[in-house]
C-alpha cells in the first residue's frame, strides 16, 4: 500500500483534455482503495490489494501504449470529441507553448537535471483556460459594448451577474455610510477591523447572515448562526466542503448541465472527481433518480468511491427549481447510499415567478434524522449582487465538518472592514426586504421580456424560475448535431453577433445546441439591440439549413 | 471490523477533515488557548495571561486611523466615497484592481529600499500570507514532494505548506553556535537526507526577516542560497512578510534585489508578501504571491479565486498605499516605535541576566532561557514553558513549536500590547527569574506540581512530524479509515 501513496499525484485537469499516463495509474489505484475501504475487513484489506495489484500490472501494461483509451474519466468521455475545438481557441496559441512535466512516477527522484518542474496543477489550469467560457469572457474584457462609447463592442451575456438593483445598495450607503465601517459616531475603531479576527467570520456577521438567509427564503426556515462558517466567496466554500468530504480520487455526483466553475472548485486542487448525472430536455432538465442511480452504480463498478451529490437549487445554468418531492427523494437516495448532499442555494433570493423555492434546510428541519449528511452553500454575490465583496457561506448540520471547515478558513477568510460594513447593511431589515422584493420584480420583468424576444426569433427556452439567465434551445440553428456544431454557432454569436453567451458544452450538457443567456447586466433598452444581433446569426443559419 | 463500524461516521469525512494537519495541537496554540481562557486586562483582569505569542503589530494604529478619517472617500462605504461603489461592488476579476496591484508593487519596492521595482502584473492576490504560502506550494509541488525549511521556522508552516497540499517538510537545522545562520553545509545535509529517504525535493522556503528569530539574511547567505537552489534546480520561496519591520541596520534585502545581479534561473524564485505584519492589517486578509515564473503567476492567479481580497478592501488599500507621504511617515514611525519597544524589552531582560539573540526585525525576539532549564532537553523546555504560562502567566512560544533543534529558546512577541502591559510583563519575568535564582532547589518541586495542571500539551508534536518522514511505518494508505496522523498515535 505504500506504493499508492506515491501515486496519489493528481493528474492534470482533465477538462476535455486527455489525461496522461499518470492519470491512468491513479484511476486504477484509487478504485482499488475504494474496494478495500468499502469492505473494511482486515483480511480483505490485505488479500484484495495484492491480487488486484497483480491485475493492475496487466492493466497498465496493456494501456500504456494507447493513452487515448480508457484514460478518460467517465465525466469527460460523455462530452464530444475533445479534439474539435472552436476556431477561437486558435487565438490562444500562446498557452499551448508550455512544456509538460513528466508525471512524477516516471521521474527518478534523484534526477535533478532537466527542465524546472512545477506541479501538475499548473498545466491543468493553463489548458483549462481556453474553454469557450473563458475565451468569451476575455473577448468582452478586450472589447466591451457601450451604448455610446463602443456601440459595436461585445455584449456580455455570459456572466451571471446582477446589476438590476445595485443602485438600491448604493442609496442605502449614501444614507447610512458614515457609521458603516468605522463604527458608531466619531470613534473610529481601527483595532476592531485591522487586527486578527476569527477566521470563520465575526459572530455578529454570522447572526446577520443567518437572518438574511431566512428573509430571502421567506422565513420558511430559521438558520442557526453557530452552524455557519463564512468564507471569501462561494468558490472557497465549495472547495472547502470538497476537501472535507472527499479524499483525492473519491467522487461526487453532479447533475449536468452544471455551473462551469464546479470543475475548478470541486476537482482542481482536491483531486476529487465529478461523475456526471445527465439531465435531458425531454424531462425539462429535471433531475431523475434513475439517472442518479445509474451514475452511482457505474461509478461503483469502476471502483470509484462516491462521497456525495452536489445540486444547485435554483439550478445554474437552467434556472429551474427542485421540488419538495425531489428533495425528499434525494435525501432518501443519499441515506440509502450513505453519502453527503451539498446543496448550492446561492441563488435562493433570485427566484422569480410563482414557483415555490424550498431549501434543503427546510426539509432537514422537518425530518429529525440524519441531518449530518446535509451541507448548504450560500453567498452574497448573487442575492445581494455584491460579488466583489467575497462573502460565501457554509451551512452544515455536521459538527465535525463545521470544525474542520473553520480551520480551513485560515486560507480564505473575509476582510474585516467588509464584514463590518455588511453587518450594518444587513441589519437594516426594512432595506433588505425592499431590496429582495424589488430585485425579484425586476428579474421577472427582464426574464419575461428576454424570453419573449428570443421566442420571436424562434428560440425556445426552458421555463425557469430563478437566476439571471435563461436556458435557450438553439439546436435548430446548428450545422451538425454535435459539440462541434454548437461551438461553431457560439463562435458566430461571439464574432458576428458580438454577444458573449455560454455554450451548453461548457456546462457539460449532454445535448448539443443549448446556450445560457445572462440578462441581468443589461437594461431593458438593451434587449432589442441584443435580439437584433442574435437575429443576424439565426437568419444566416436558417438559410444554410 | 468492530473498529470500522465505530468510526463509520468519521469515515464519511475526508482525511483532511479528520487528521491533525491543521497543527493546532502544538504548544504554540495551547498557549493561545490558555490566553483565551484567561486574558490579561490592565484593570479588569490584572492577573490574566499576557499574550506574547501573537505576532501582531499594533504600534501605529493611530496613524492609520488618522489617515482613514482624513480620506473618507477611500473606504467607498462613506458618503464621500459612494460614487465608486457600483464599480467596486461587482468587481470580481481575480487579477485584482489595477490600482491595487500598482500600489502594492510600489509599496513592496519602497519596503525593499527602492533598489528594485516590482511588476504590478506579477502581483497575485491570496487570502493572507497563509493562503499565499499554500498557493505557492500547490503551484510548485505534488503530493508527496518535499520542501526544505531552515529551522527554527514559523509554527504555521506545518499547516500552510502541508495540510491540503500533501507536501512534506524537511527541516534544515540551524544552530545557536553560529547564530542560527543558514549554511550551505546544512542545506546539503538536509538535501542528502531527503535523497536517502527517496523524497523528491521541490525547493527551499525561507522567511526573511526570520520568524521566529527576528534577524535578516545577509547578502552572502542569500547568494549562497540562490546558488544552492540553482545548482539543484529546485525552487526558492522567500517569505518576506516582515520586510518593513526592520528597525535598525543591517537593512533588509529582498531576494528580488539579490538575483538582479546574479546569473541564475529566475523561474525558480518566488516571493510571498502580506500587509498583515508590515502595516499591521491581519484583519484585511491581504496576501501576495510574486513570482518570476510566468506559469506560476498564471496558475496562482487562477487559484486566487479561493482567497480573493474583498474589492472594497482592495480599493481602500490602493488609496492608502499610493499616498506616498503617508507611507513614508508610517514606515519611519513604525520602525522607530518597534526599535524602542525592542530596546525596552531586551534591556529589561538583560538586567535580570536573560539574553536574546541579537536581532533587528520582526515583532518578536528570540529569548535564550537555557540557563533556566533544569535539564537541557525538550522535556526541560516544556517544563519551564509550563511554569511560564501557568505561574508567570505569559504566553510565550517554546522553541519546540518552531521545530528548533536546541532546547531552551522562546519566541516573545512585543508589538501587540501597550506600554503599560509591557511593564507588567517585564515585572513578571523579573520576579520569576529572581525568585528562581533565590531558591533554585524549591523550584523543582513546584514544577512537578504544575505538571498535573490540566493544560493540554502535546509535547512532541513537531518532533514527530519530522520523524513521520523517516519511518516508513507511518506511510499507511491515505485512504485508510484509521486516523493516521502521527500526532494522534503519539498521544494514545
Amino acid at each position: 500500500m505504500t506504493r499508492t501513496r506515491f501515486s496519489r499525484k493528481r493528474s492534470p485537469e482533465p477538462e476535455k483534455e486527455k489525461a496522461g499516463g499518470g492519470g491512468a495509474v491513479m484511476r486504477v489505484i484509487v478504485p482499488l482503495q475504494g474496494v478495500v475501504q468499502g469492505s473494511g475487513g482486515l483480511v480483505l484489506g490485505s488479500i484484495i490489494p495484492c491480487a488486484l495489484f497483480y491485475f493492475l500490472q496487466f492493466y497498465l501494461k496493456r494501456n500504456r501504449d494507447d493513452p487515448n483509451d480508457q484514460n478518460e474519466s467517465n465525466s469527460t468521455s460523455q462530452t464530444q470529441n475533445p479534439t474539435t475545438r472552436s476556431p477561437s481557441s486558435g487565438q490562444l496559441a500562446e498557452l499551448t507553448g508550455l512544456t509538460r512535466t513528466p508525471s512524477r512516477p516516471l521521474l527518478s527522484p534523484r534526477s535533478h537535471t532537466g527542465p524546472v518542474s512545477i506541479s501538475g496543477r499548473v498545466h491543468g489550469i493553463v489548458k483549462g483556460s481556453d474553454s469557450p467560457y473563458c475565451v468569451g469572457l476575455r473577448r468582452v474584457k478586450e472589447d466591451p459594448y457601450d451604448e455610446l462609447g463602443n456601440p459595436n463592442g461585445v455584449i456580455q451575456l455570459g456572466l451571471a451577474e446582477n446589476k438590476l438593483s445595485l443602485e438600491l445598495v448604493k442609496d442605502w450607503l449614501t444614507e447610512n455610510a458614515s457609521n458603516a465601517i468605522l463604527g458608531n459616531g466619531k470613534e473610529l475603531s481601527i483595532s476592531g477591523i485591522a487586527t486578527y479576527q476569527p477566521f470563520d467570520g465575526l459572530m455578529e456577521f454570522k447572526v446577520t447572515v443567518a437572518g438574511f438567509m431566512s428573509q430571502v427564503m421567506e422565513n420558511a426556515v430559521s438558520f442557526n448562526p453557530s452552524q455557519i462558517v463564512l468564507t471569501a466567496g462561494a468558490t472557497p466554500a465549495i472547495e472547502i466542503l470538497s476537501f472535507c468530504l472527499a479524499d483525492a480520487g473519491n467522487a461526487f455526483l453532479v447533475p449536468t448541465p452544471y455551473y462551469p466553475g464546479f470543475d475548478r472548485d470541486v476537482k482542481w486542487r482536491t483531486g476529487v472527481e465529478i461523475i456526471h448525472v445527465p439531465c435531458r430536455s425531454a424531462d425539462n432538465f429535471n433531475l431523475s433518480i434513475t439517472a442518479l442511480d445509474r451514475a452511482f452504480n457505474q461509478a461503483k463498478k469502476r471502483g470509484l468511491k462516491v462521497r456525495g451529490i452536489i445540486i444547485s437549487n435554483p439550478s445554474n445554468p437552467v434556472g429551474n427549481l427542485l421540488s419538495r418531492e425531489s428533495l425528499y427523494t434525494l435525501l432518501d437516495f443519499a441515506r440509502e447510499k450513505n453519502i453527503h448532499i451539498i446543496s448550492n442555494e446561492i441563488l435562493a433570493g433570485c427566484t422569480h415567478g410563482n414557483e415555490e423555492f424550498v431549501s434543503m434546510a427546510e426539509i432537514v428541519d422537518q425530518e429529525d434524522v440524519d441531518r449530518k449528511r446535509v451541507h448548504i452553500v450560500y453567498g452574497l454575490s448573487k442575492d445581494l449582487s455584491l460579488p466583489g465583496f467575497r462573502v460565501g457561506v457554509i451551512y452544515s448540520f455536521n459538527e465535525e465538518v463545521l470544525a474542520a471547515a473553520k480551520k480551513l478558513t485560515r486560507f480564505s477568510s473575509i476582510s474585516a472592514p467588509t464584514q463590518r460594513l455588511l453587518i450594518s447593511m444587513l441589519s437594516d431589515s426594512k432595506f433588505v426586504q425592499t431590496f429582495i422584493t424589488t430585485n425579484r420584480e425586476r428579474l421577472q420583468r427582464m426574464y419575461v421580456q428576454f424570453v419573449a424576444g428570443l421566442k420571436k426569433l424562434g428560440i425556445g427556452c426552458i421555463k425557469s424560475s430563478g437566476g439571471f439567465y435563461c436556458w435557450a434551445d438553439m439546436s435548430g440553428f446548428i450545422s451538425s448535431y454535435s459539440e462541434k456544431g454548437e461551438l461553431e454557432l457560439w463562435d458566430k454569436l461571439l464574432n458576428i453577433a458580438k454577444v458573449n453567451v455560454t455554450p451548453g458544452s461548457c456546462c457539460h450538457c449532454i445535448e448539443p445546441g443549448w446556450f445560457r443567456f445572462c440578462f441581468a447586466t443589461l437594461t431593458e433598452k438593451d434587449i432589442p439591440v441584443v435580439m437584433e444581433r442574435i437575429q443576424k446569426v439565426t437568419e444566416t443559419c436558417k438559410l444554410n439549413s | 471490523m468492530e473498529f470500522t463500524r465505530k468510526n463509520n461516521n468519521r469515515q464519511l469525512l475526508s482525511r483532511i477533515a479528520t487528521n491533525d494537519g491543521h497543527g493546532e495541537n502544538s504548544p504554540y496554540f495551547d498557549g493561545w488557548k490558555a490566553y483565551d481562557s484567561n486574558p490579561f486586562h490592565l484593570t479588569q483582569n490584572p492577573d490574566g495571561v499576557i499574550q506574547m505569542g501573537l505576532a501582531e503589530n499594533q504600534l501605529c494604529f493611530d496613524l492609520i486611523k488618522k489617515w482613514v478619517l482624513q480620506n473618507p472617500e477611500a473606504s467607498i462605504c462613506t458618503a464621500e466615497g459612494v460614487d465608486r461603489f457600483k464599480d467596486i461592488a461587482i468587481f470580481q476579476d481575480y487579477h485584482g484592481l489595477q490600482e491595487f496591484r500598482e500600489a502594492v508593487a510600489k509599496f513592496m519596492g519602497r519596503v525593499g529600499g527602492n533598489r528594485v521595482t516590482f511588476d504590478p502584473n506579477r502581483i497575485v492576490m491570496s487570502g493572507g500570507a497563509t493562503g499565499a504560502n499554500e498557493t505557492v506550494m500547490f503551484c510548485l509541488a505534488d503530493p508527496g514532494d518535499a520542501f526544505l525549511v531552515p529551522s527554527p521556522y514559523y509554527a504555521g508552516f506545518a499547516r500552510d505548506l502541508r495540510w491540503r497540499t500533501g507536501l512534506e517538510i524537511i527541516p534544515v537545522h540551524c544552530k545557536s553556535s553560529n547564530n542560527f545562520r543558514i549554511t550551505r553545509q546544512a542545506l546539503e545535509e538536509a538535501y542528502e537526507k531527503a535523497q536517502r529517504l527517496n523524497k523528491n525535493v521541490k525547493g527551499v522556503i525561507i522567511a526573511n526577516p526570520s520568524n521566529p528569530l527576528g534577524t535578516v539574511l545577509d547578502r552572502d547567505t542569500m547568494r549562497s542560497l540562490v546558488t544552492f537552489i540553482n545548482d539543484k534546480k529546485i525552487h526558492l520561496v522567500c517569505d518576506e512578510i516582515y520586510a518593513a519591520t526592520v528597525f535598525s541596520s543591517p537593512r533588509f534585502m529582498s531576494i528580488a534585489e539579490i538575483i538582479q545581479d546574479m546569473d541564475c534561473d529566475k523561474d525558480l524564485v518566488h516571493i510571498v508578501y502580506s500587509l498583515s505584519k508590515d502595516m499591521g492589517f491581519p484583519g484585511f486578509r491581504v496576501g501576495i504571491v510574486y513570482s518570476f515564473n510566468d506559469a506560476v503567476v498564471n496558475c496562482a492567479r487562477k487559484m486566487s479565486s479561493f482567497g480573493l481580497v474583498s474589492s472594497q478592501t482592495q480599493f481602500l488599500l490602493a488609496s492608502m498605499l499610493s499616498d506616498e507621504e503617508f507611507v513614508e511617515n508610517f514606515l519611519r514611525q513604525s520602525s522607530k516605535r518597534l526599535a524602542k519597544r525592542h530596546r525596552v524589552f531586551t534591556k529589561g531582560l538583560e538586567q535580570v541576566g536573560i539574553s536574546c539573540l541579537k536581532s533587528n526585525a520582526g515583532l518578536f525576539f528570540w529569548m535564550d532561557m537555557r540557563p533556566l532549564l533544569k535539564e537541557q532537553t525538550f522535556e526541560g523546555e516544556t517544563e519551564l514553558w509550563r511554569v511560564i504560562i501557568n505561574e508567570v502567566k505569559l504566553n510565550v512560544s517554546p522553541g519546540l513549536s518552531f521545530n528548533c533543534c536546541e532546547p531552551g529558546w522562546f519566541r516573545v512577541c512585543f508589538a501587540n500590547m501597550d506600554d503599560e502591559t509591557v511593564e507588567v510583563a517585564l515585572d513578571r519575568i523579573r520576579k520569576f527569574v529572581l525568585q528562581g535564582t533565590e531558591n533554585a532547589a524549591g523550584a523543582g518541586n513546584k514544577c512537578k506540581r504544575r505538571q498535573k495542571n490540566n493544560l493540554c500539551l502535546s509535547i512532541s508534536s513537531s518532533r514527530l512530524y519530522e520523524e513521520g518522514l523517516m519511518s516508513p511505518a507511518h506511510m499507511i494508505s491515505p485512504h485508510s479509515p484509521i486516523p493516521q496522523s502521527p500526532l494522534v498515535r503519539a498521544r494514545t
